[in-house]
């Protein structure tokens, strides 16, 4: 869901549109400022270097699944390319593969027939991996770095005791707007502008149903984790009150759509909306205060892994100071880490949308895995909010169709029985 | 020939494994629950659905009917062209179709989009800006753009044997145009109007990606419902196989029907 191919967009973007959008972050960064840091090179030293080395030479392999664009591949000068670095020091060689939605990675691992080592799912997909079994337990011996981890981000809902996953990346939803067109003040804007009429037709929505529903449910001022079916339907209610503002939903294409304008206001994830404010100077983020998701990207092994102890060096690995500081100043979402949220830029570690204060963060909830019912009724839900008709259509397509259905019929019948009287001539 | 048979071996051994048993392993994911008992539920849950199904028909019959009007005039004259011009005209046909199918339909987006270029023309001479994108119109025309060489193809190679010294016989015997073209051109090629409809209609009604890029999401296809089933937030193959049976099942009605146009009797008259 989150984390899209960002680049295969905004190279779609720059065919059709001619606009190229800027994929690096780091904020305030201009060409000519890059020229005169040249210096600032990224460098790579590892506190134990001979707990890495104890592969070389073994030809060990491991197969690494990740999110699109979700780690540092040193593309832009002076970075580190982060898998070469790792096959380079401890001798095993990786496959790196991505995928686009944490549905993607649950079907593939279901569906069996390939092995994975290290994947990178999301909160409620990492429950659902657990109570399903398809992960298994870490050898956090193997993982002295996970001591960097925030206290926060460990033994989250997701998983309780903290045995399965070690948190990558983080972030939260909130809302992008045109700053120059909506003139509610920023401190002021919450998610009810969602359903402000003022901006009928001019509002984009998530189009996947976990996220959209979690926002009607802080406006209902219900969980985001609620299994209640009624609360379900009040949420779905709530929705289905905002389709006829709602101008599109959305997922990657919300990147074109508020870059280019065609839209006013859409709720999105925090990383990504600093993108796209890149491409346009009038956008702004704000998290409002009433609540909202806080979601974790963590590293997991499959119960497939034929490597174990090289799949926790991998997790290690991404654990380094350097390493982790490269990935997020790569691919700008929230850090976990807390040596490398040192190394950031003042400016970033100050900006609310990436890293919002205690009390704001109280308010925040993670996402855990709603039992099969919950999610059924959600997606049955969904689909009807979605495919429920404006007024008075609805009525006339049924009977217009059967009637065409017949009429072709009568006439196939007709024209069937003229033949054969013909043919007895 | 039973020499040649063997040759046709790779193929069918492609049909079974590639078609034949996808097909089987459809039907029956269709017919258990995910612990692989027998059950009709999936078939019926299918029914909550139907407003979507029927939205997913109409919109493909309507953009058929559309393809078949805006083809057939040019497939005919295509078809009356100079050889050395047909080859020309061919080739501006089948263009786009060189272009990516995604990037085509993309491209809509920033034509039909609020801010879009249509629009913006439309400003200049002080209308609109109206509401272009998201609306079923849209998927439609969506669906006539992509499409539209299928009908024009079949249609056009049918024409195109159509002997021209059949048409002078019939004006000779007295024929107007109009009754020319009623009575001689569309009952020849009546095999071309057929195939051009089963290749505009079937993957007009199964299309997803239009309607989520073009139709906002909210103008629901068939498509749309059957990969929310596997890549939605429920993952739910067996009431996405039922769906994919249910919409084969109208698909081969609707084929059944058209074969009624089929030319086999015109040739007994």
């Amino acid at each position: 869901m989150r984390s899209i191919s960002k680049k295969v967009f905004s190279v779609l973007a720059a065919a059709v549109l001619g606009a190229s959008l800027m994929t690096s972050c780091s904020s305030g960064d201009t060409a000519e400022e890059e020229d005169t840091e040249e210096t600032e090179y990224q460098t790579l030293t590892v506190e134990d270097e001979e707990y890495y080395t104890r592969f070389k030479g073994k030809d060990v392999s491991i197969n690494v699944y990740n999110w699109g664009e979700y780690i540092c591949t040193g593309e832009d000068e002076g970075t580190l390319d982060v898998i070469t670095e790792f096959e380079n020091l401890t001798g095993i060689s990786v496959n790196y593969t991505t995928f686009a939605t944490n549905e993607e990675l649950y079907a593939k691992l279901k569906g069996g027939g390939v092995t994975y080592d290290v994947i990178i799912p999301s909160d409620y997909m990492i429950s659902k991996m657990i109570k399903e079994n398809m992960i298994q337990k870490l050898d956090y011996n193997n993982i002295p770095n996970f001591k960097y981890i925030m206290e926060d981000f460990r033994n989250q809902a997701y998983d309780p005791t903290n045995e399965y996953s070690v948190p990558y990346t983080w972030g939260t939803v909130g809302i992008i707007y045109d700053e120059t067109v909506v003139d509610i003040p920023e401190k002021d804007i919450d998610w009810d502008i969602l359903w402000n009429e003022d901006y009928a037709d001019q509002i984009l929505m998530f189009d996947n149903p976990r996220d959209a529903f979690a926002i009607a449910e802080i406006v209902c001022g219900l969980s985001l984790n609620t299994e209640d079916p009624q609360e379900l339907k009040m949420a779905a209610d709530k929705l289905k009150e905002q389709k006829k503002i709602v101008q599109g939903y959305v997922m990657d294409e919300i990147f074109d759509k508020m870059g280019a304008g065609e839209a006013l206001i859409a709720p999105y994830y925090a990383g990504d909306a600093m993108t796209i404010m890149e491409s346009n100077d009038s956008l702004n983020f704000v998290v409002p205060d009433s609540g909202t998701n806080l979601f974790i990207d963590a590293m997991c092994i499959p119960n497939s892994s034929q490597n174990k102890e090289a799949a926790e060096m991998f997790i290690n690995f991404m654990c380094e100071p350097d390493i982790a500081y490269a990935n997020i100043d790569y691919i700008c979402y929230s850090t976990p880490h807390s040596a490398a949220f040192k190394m950031l830029d003042p400016e970033i570690q100050n900006d609310p949308a990436y890293y919002p204060s205690d009390e704001v963060k109280a308010n925040m909830t993670v996402f855990v895995n709603l039992s099969d019912e919950a999610n059924m009724t959600m997606q049955t839900l969904w689909t009807e909010m979605k495919s429920a008709e404006e007024d008075g259509v609805n009525k006339w397509l049924v009977p217009i169709f059967l009637i065409i259905c017949l009429l072709i019929i009568i006439f196939v019948l007709v024209r069937r029985y003229i033949k054969s009287k013909k043919d007895i001539f | 020939m039973k020499k040649l048979k063997v040759f046709s071996a790779p193929y069918l051994v492609w049909m079974i494994v590639f078609i034949l048993v996808p097909l089987l392993m459809v039907a029956y994911f269709a017919f258990t629950t995910d612990s692989g008992k027998f059950t009709i539920r999936n078939i019926s849950n299918v029914g909550q659905y139907a407003n979507i199904f029927v939205r997913s028909i109409w919109l493909a019959l309507v953009a058929t009917a559309v393809c078949l009007l805006l083809a057939y005039p040019v497939a005919y004259l295509l078809s009356r062209m100079e050889k050395h011009k047909q080859g020309t005209m061919l080739l501006i046909v089948m263009l786009p179709m060189w272009m990516n199918f995604l990037l085509r339909t993309y491209a809509w987006m920033t034509l039909l989009g609020n801010n879009g270029v249509i629009n913006h023309i439309l400003g200049i001479f002080g209308l609109g800006p109206y509401k272009l994108i998201n609306t079923s119109g849209a998927v439609v025309l969506g669906m006539v753009y992509n499409y539209l060489p299928f009908m024009i193809l079949p249609l056009y190679s049918v024409m195109e044997k159509i002997d021209k010294s059949v048409i002078e016989a019939a004006s000779d015997l007295g024929c107007n145009s109009a009754s020319v073209m009623w009575r001689v051109i569309v009952p020849l090629s009546l095999p071309g109007i057929t195939s051009g409809i089963t290749m505009v209609f079937v993957p007009a009604i199964s299309t997803f990606i239009i309607s989520r890029m073009l139709g906002g999401g909210s103008n629901l296809l068939i498509g749309d419902l059957i990969e929310m089933q596997f890549l939605g937030n429920s993952y739910n193959p067996q009431l996405g196989a039922a769906i994919s049976l249910v919409l084969m099942v109208i698909i081969l009605v609707i084929m059944t029907v058209m074969n009624q146009f089929s030319p086999d009797d015109q040739v007994l008259i």
